[in-house]
């Protein structure tokens, strides 16, 4: 499964993917795609493990004790299951990058928030840090409100902006895939609208994965979305054939407000 | 990504875990330094005073001969001057953690009080001493007497009992407090039927680690004058009289585990370093079995609690 | 009739009302005032300190005091400057933090980072028994012990250092440190560690980039407490620094702190009122004040700077 129907690139898909948090069976064969250069929405109510999902893709979980991962999660173009015990989740982590729920900016500069990751990779060249730095924070459409106060906390920032950071600090990385979980789900409106523009234009450029609750900002941001319910994937398509002719009764429900 | 990209990444990881390693390395052997300082201190005093643990040396005073000397009037005095402490320290400072907890407005008192119960955690034990001598001994004229060191040990921990109260009370949700007040109790109702009673546990937590601490103190009882050579026990607090209660062992001199050992440690002749190590052991596993109640007791609040 | 009856009735209750009104108030006056023997403490501990340093500074010049480099209260030819002891004290405490401060941040971020919680729930209680030990003990550790064991490396070191004290009292307020600064630690939030995660850092970049840096001003509080505490430490000193005033930093040889000064006064029976019992006082009072300002700074750095995560 290395092409869609429309044959375009997968740059990540799942395989008989199971997750458990302890004896809990959160996630049940998952086998999802996720195209290169497009944006996959990850749709479902509440406690439908969207975001599990999202997190094992980054191997989130490795963090805390109690959780287990069965199948594969595979990542293109070196076909690496990124799930297999020989690989590194460290190395899973340099190469997809995750923005989460909430703004989480380092109680450091905003320009030390940005250069975090180029120096955890060992980069030491101020230059080459500046010019990574200014391009992440242009990508992040954040260049011209935060130019002039680089050296100043990012704590000071409005959460909006402070999520958008967070989206630079990615970026500044190259990542190959980058998850978004959430990323809106704690700003006011307008910030919300700023990150979801913020996500089209980004959309052709990288490899996109997001989770929301939100299905307008799913039906806006997605050229495909995936409807999860009770810890499985219930339909996935390109996202105006989800929203506009469900093939699933389920999942009609859901879009249509009759659940969830 | 190219195969070189990959590659370098990987570089990248491999020189960076090696820093990691290296810290939990680090972290071992600092955890390992506390370890072994344990088990040396622990070792020597055993293989140096073990030999002097027998009944007799329980049953005998100090003397000017170490293999006839004993702690009798050390542990006895110990127990003695912890009682006063207790029965200080308990009730003040279980009403005070109450108060702040439970009573005390948001004014600039409060304010002053809590303040001021932080920083007397922090003022070194030798100071609360000074105080004592300054105070107990000379202006209210209590001598150099179990009941001045009790006292004075009693206001030594009087804020970890306080700071225990009030974590133990905060932990209690609200919805206790409100099911009482609703079915119509008063104030000291709730404080004196609900919330103490639930708090118990975690406040006998702060009174065991503060009592610990106190019968360890060494330079405070020092600095009230206590002296080093006592041979003798302090009047019986039981009498075969009515009213078969005699407090005349409140005023009487004294000495404690700690001074004992001291006045041990400081004399060169082996046979009294001896002395100090089973001395010293003795002291030790009193307070570590003491730290140990309060830790477990703390272990199993948490494990059973769930309001 | 019927009206009497309830009139009876609501005036009794008012009455109950009001005794009970009067027991708790009562009761809550009680509960104040034992709240309120804390503040007492603090006044006695001022009024006793200053008064007898008042006494004190009336035979001894305030100049000589802060100035003169030598303290000889029991001699003939008595000085009082407080320099030796202030040094003997500065330099135990730096050989103390020197032990304490990089072991204390290295358990502490081991314990917050890298170890499982298994390893936790042995090691703290650990630490915690290893903080209660009495003094007295580590003092006679450092004699008995460290002493003898540092005189194997330096031949030269004399039977009191305070090399051998400051090193033992070191180790006896690392639990310390690293609990205060392991809480520190631990309060910063799951989610900025996450986000160093989740760029894959390694646990040792996450704890020394993103968690210590948050956790700062808990840290460095952690590290002002230890400061002070080490400076009102007695026991240890007086046991294994030796009791001879020594205008020197240098930790090979013996000297006297502070509170070691006072341990030695109180151990003889100087008559109360006289000029050796005032300058304890002034002692204390010098101690007081050292601890008072590192106290007061340690939880001014956590309370301003707390951060908002």
């Amino acid at each position: 499964m290395s092409t869609t129907e429309q044959n375009l690139p997968v740059k990540a898909f799942t395989r008989d993917f199971n997750f458990y948090y302890g004896s809990f069976h959160a996630l049940k064969s998952i086998n999802l795609p996720v195209i290169e250069k497009h944006v996959t929405a990850l749709i479902g109510p509440s406690g439908c493990g969207k975001s599990t999902l999202l997190r094992s893709f980054n191997r989130m979980h490795d963090l805390y004790p109690g959780n287990r991962y069965q199948g594969e999660i595979v990542l293109n173009p070196d076909n690496t299951n990124i799930l297999d015990a020989r690989v590194d989740p460290i190395e899973v982590r340099m190469r997809v990058g995750m923005v989460f729920q909430k703004p989480n900016p380092f109680p450091k500069s905003i320009y030390e928030n940005v250069a975090y990751g180029l120096r955890v990779r060992g980069e030491k060249s101020r230059s080459t840090l500046d010019d990574k730095i200014e391009d992440a924070l242009r990508g992040a459409s954040l260049w011209n409100e935060v130019k002039d106060r680089l050296n100043q906390p990012a704590t000071a920032l409005s959460g909006g902006q402070q999520q958008r950071l967070c989206i630079a600090r990615c970026l500044a990385t190259d990542p190959e895939l980058l998850l978004f979980d959430e990323p809106t789900s704690a700003l006011d409106p307008i910030a919300t609208a700023n990150i979801e523009e913020l996500v089209t234009q980004l959309r052709d450029r990288v490899t996109i994965l997001i989770v929301t609750h939100n299905m307008q900002q799913a039906a806006r941001v997605s050229h495909y979305t995936a409807y999860m319910y009770l810890g499985e994937v219930v339909e996935y398509g390109i996202t105006d054939e989800v929203f506009l002719r469900p093939k699933k009764k389920e999942t009609e429900d859901y879009i249509t407000g009759r659940f969830g | 990504m190219k195969a070189n990209e990959l590659d370098q990444i990987r570089s990248v990881i491999k020189t960076n875990k090696r820093a990691d390693l290296i810290f939990a390395l680090a972290g071992f052997l600092a955890l390992m330094v506390g370890v072994m300082a344990f088990i040396t201190l622990f070792g020597e005093m055993v293989a140096n005073g073990w030999e002097r643990i027998n009944p007799d040396f329980f049953t005998s005073f100090p003397s000017r001969r170490a293999a006839n000397a004993g702690i009798l009037s050390a542990w006895v005095g110990s127990l003695l001057v912890m009682l006063v402490t207790a029965l200080s320290a308990i009730p003040l400072g279980i009403a005070a953690g109450v108060y702040l907890e439970e009573y005390a407005p948001k004014n600039w008192m409060t304010d002053l009080i809590e303040i001021n119960v932080t920083n007397l955690a922090g003022v070194p034990s030798i100071v609360y001493g000074l105080l004592a001598l300054g105070v107990f001994v000379y202006t209210f004229g209590f001598g150099q007497s179990i009941l001045t060191a009790g006292l004075t040990l009693g206001l030594l921990i009087l804020p970890v009992v306080i700071v225990s109260t009030r974590e133990a009370l905060r932990a209690i949700p609200i919805h206790i407090r409100e099911g009482a007040y609703g079915v119509g109790a008063t104030q000291w109702q709730v404080v004196s039927d609900h919330l103490v009673p639930y708090a118990t546990p975690g406040i006998m937590t702060g009174v065991i680690i503060g009592m610990s601490r106190a019968i360890g103190e060494t330079a405070p009882i020092i600095t009230i004058g206590a002296l080093t050579f006592i041979a003798f026990l302090p009047p019986s607090p039981v009498t075969d009289t009515v009213p078969f209660l005699n407090f005349e062992w409140l005023f009487s001199g004294f000495t404690v585990m700690p001074i004992q050992m001291f006045n041990w440690t400081s004399r060169p002749e082996e046979a009294f370093q001896q002395n100090a190590a089973a001395a010293g052991l003795i002291l030790v596993l009193m307070t570590l079995m003491m730290n140990a109640i309060a830790i477990w007791l703390r272990y199993r609040l948490r494990k059973s609690i769930s309001w | 009739m019927n009206s009497m009856q309830t009139t009876t009735v609501v005036s009794d209750r008012l009455a109950r009302n009001v005794q009970r009104n009067i027991r708790e108030r009562a009761i809550e006056t009680i509960l104040f005032g034992a709240a309120l023997v804390s503040v007492l403490t603090t006044v006695g501990i001022v009024w006793v300190l200053v008064s007898e340093s008042l006494n004190f500074f009336d035979h001894v010049p305030f100049g000589d005091f802060l100035t003169d480099t030598m303290w000889t209260p029991l001699f003939s030819e008595p000085h009082y400057g407080i320099l030796p002891l202030l040094m003997g004290t500065i330099t135990t405490s730096l050989v103390a933090l020197v032990v304490a401060i990089p072991l204390g941040t290295v358990i502490a971020a081991y314990l917050s980072e890298f170890a499982s919680a298994r390893v936790r729930e042995i090691v703290k209680p650990f630490l915690e028994l290893l903080g209660g030990i009495p003094t007295i003990v580590y003092g006679y550790f450092a004699l008995t012990v460290v002493t003898p064991l540092l005189q194997a490396i330096y031949p030269d070191l004399p039977g009191f250092s305070m090399l051998s004290a400051g090193l033992v009292m070191g180790i006896a307020i690392v639990p310390y440190i690293s609990s205060l600064t392991e809480d520190a630690m631990r309060a910063v939030p799951m989610s900025l560690r996450e986000g160093a995660y989740g760029m894959g850092s390694t646990r040792f970049q996450t704890a020394i980039r993103v968690v210590i840096p948050a956790a700062l001003s808990g840290v460095l509080s952690a590290y002002i407490l230890g400061i002070s505490r080490a400076v009102g430490e007695t026991m240890i000193v007086a046991v294994a620094a030796g009791m001879q005033p020594n205008f020197t930093m240098d930790p090979t040889e013996p000297a006297q702190t502070i509170s070691a000064y006072i341990v030695q006064v109180a151990l003889g029976d100087l008559p109360h009122g006289s000029i050796g019992y005032q300058s304890i006082f002034a002692a204390g009072l010098s101690l007081m004040l050292m601890t008072l300002l590192f106290n007061i700074l340690g939880h001014v750095i956590r309370r301003r700077y707390r951060e908002a995560y």
